[in-house]
């Protein structure tokens, strides 16, 4: 048996200087990774760090909605071609994907929610994303098992999706390491230092007592990138949260799209492999007592209240079993956009955090526009609109994103 | 007749796809879970978990006294919705499997 360690390893050897060295294999490092060595035709030198096994963080406890429905025309535009590169990625990365475009469908049961949706179809009209405002009738011929009683109106995007999110995150490692990345496993970094001497690059201490150096550093810890940060004295605003989700036992595909219900924050969908995955708000626990500590445990508390809404508006739910509940780490960003870019004092450092609970979705796209800035000095509006030092400015609004879910 | 071999029968995971892993350089048990999806349909690892194991060490690559399944995922067992929609509303319980 030849062990390839096609998807990176505990023992890959790394060089004493990169041109690029990434913290984090979840979905946004590894995307990175792999737009940065498909850009630069492999010429760069890039590594990535990885504390535990790949898909660890949230980016294997995720429920892999992937939607342009946002309220924010530039999240929609983002989405648009983060779908677009979707729709090819099982065949550039080799994998399959388990994408599928069964659409997201919305509901709303206050005037507000209502007034919400009917933003967004007129914005998304605008933008040429394919959404339509409903009547709660014309949802339940998308979805017949949905009680629409106290349902004001509906939106429906049949280009929105599902992915399988594990196969997702191998993908992208192994295409990175084919192109030539280095994939570093079980390995944290403990500390980030400024190089001495006057180069605006980075030495980076490894819990194995290896050290390595960059010119430019990513961070892409998502939850865990507070303590990376305050390694430089960097404070950001964003913190985690736990976000607890469910899948049932597998039934023959009958749920097209993804159904949210904007009244409680419950979303549903039938996964490829047959099983319902939803997940639904809950009320705060005081996150914000130690921004460095990551709280992951399932609660009866979460099974209840999704059980009771779930059952409300799809009652043909009383008689399917949970099978399994696990949780993950949201980002938050306190006004709901990601923190992406260079970060105020340290222009070589990139932060990309803050993605709260849509990182997943966003990885592709994300990863693409950030490589072509690095390879290609190419800019996007994203990089000022949600950079690092905007909570510093003094016209900052602090208004982002309306349309989070969770 | 197939000559497969089934080591998770509820994800239909056989032996190939897992010296496929294998081959990839992946070690762990929760890196071959999430891989393969072995264990995460409805038996949660009861019927795999231990071929896995023992293929693990016999390769040399867990060692017996130490190796751990994956985490254990709540309920024990399956529950209705139905059911679960009774569960009171109580203050957040900290604790079970991460
Ligand atoms: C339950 C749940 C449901 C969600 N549903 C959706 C959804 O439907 N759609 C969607 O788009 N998004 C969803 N999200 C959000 C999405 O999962 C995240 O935004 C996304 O996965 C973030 O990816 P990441 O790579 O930034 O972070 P992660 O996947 O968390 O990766 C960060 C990695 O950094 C590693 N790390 C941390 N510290 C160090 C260190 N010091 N050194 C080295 N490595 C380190 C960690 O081990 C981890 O693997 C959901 C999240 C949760 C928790």
């Amino acid at each position: 048996m030849t062990v390839t360690n096609e998807m990176g390893s505990a023992d890959a050897a790394l060089p004493q200087r990169a041109d690029v060295v990434i913290v984090g294999g979840g979905v946004m490092g590894l995307s990175t990774a792999y737009q940065l060595m498909r850009l630069s035709k492999g010429r760069l030198k890039v590594v990535v760090i990885e504390r535990s096994y790949l898909v660890s963080g949230a980016s294997g406890r995720n429920g892999g909605g992937v939607r342009m429905q946002w309220a924010d025309r530039q999240n929609v535009e983002l989405m648009m071609r983060s779908i677009d590169i979707c729709k090819g990625l099982a065949q550039e990365l080799g994998i399959n994907t388990w994408f599928r475009q069964g659409g997201y469908l919305f509901l709303a049961r206050t005037p507000q929610a209502e007034a919400q949706l009917e933003r967004n179809a007129e914005l998304h009209h605008h933008v040429g994303a394919p959404t339509r405002l409903l009547s709660p009738e014309a949802a339940r011929e998308i979805v017949p098992q949905l009680d629409v009683t106290d349902v004001r109106v509906a939106t429906y995007n049949p280009d929105d999706a599902v992915v399988f999110p594990w196969a997702f995150v191998w993908g992208y490692a192994a295409q990175a390491v084919k192109r030539g990345a280095v994939v570093r496993t079980h390995t944290s970094v403990e500390r980030i230092e400024p190089e001495p001497g006057g180069r605006d690059g980075f030495a980076l201490h490894l819990s194995t007592g290896e050290s390595i150096e960059a010119d430019t550093v990513i961070n892409a810890t998502g939850a865990w990138s507070v303590g990376l940060n305050r390694s430089l004295g960097i404070e950001l605003p964003n913190h985690p949260h736990r976000h607890e989700i469910m899948s049932s036992e597998p039934l023959k595909p009958f749920l097209d799209p993804l159904v949210v219900d904007l009244a409680c924050g419950l979303y549903f969908s039938q996964s490829t492999r047959g099983e319902i995955v939803a997940g639904v708000s809950m009320p705060s626990e005081g996150d914000d007592a130690d921004p460095t500590e990551i709280n992951l445990g399932s609660s009866m508390l979460f099974l209840g209240r999704l059980s009771r809404a779930l059952c409300r508006v799809m009652p043909i739910a009383r008689s399917l079993k949970v099978l399994r509940q696990w949780s993950g780490p949201y980002d938050v960003s306190p006004d709901g956009d990601a923190i992406l870019g260079r970060t105020p004092g340290f222009p070589n450092l990139i932060q990309m955090c803050g993605f709260t609970g849509h990182g997943f979705m966003m990885a592709p796209v994300v990863g693409e526009l950030v490589a072509r800035n690095l390879v290609q000095g190419k800019d996007h509006p994203v990089l000022s609109r949600w950079s690092p030092g905007r909570f510093d400015d003094p016209s900052y609004t602090g208004r982002g994103e309306t349309m989070i879910i969770g | 007749m197939s000559h497969r071999v089934f080591v998770c029968r509820c994800e239909d995971v056989t032996t190939h796809e897992i010296e496929d892993a294998l081959d990839r350089g992946l070690s762990t048990v929760e890196e071959i879970k999430r891989y393969t999806g072995l264990g995460t349909g409805p038996c949660q690892g009861k019927e795999c978990m231990c071929t896995l194991v023992g293929l693990l060490v016999s390769r040399g690559l867990a060692d017996a006294d130490a190796v751990q399944p994956f985490t254990a995922r709540p309920p024990a067992e399956a529950v209705t919705f139905g059911a679960l929609a009774a569960v009171p509303e109580s203050p957040p319980e900290k604790g079970g499997a991460s």
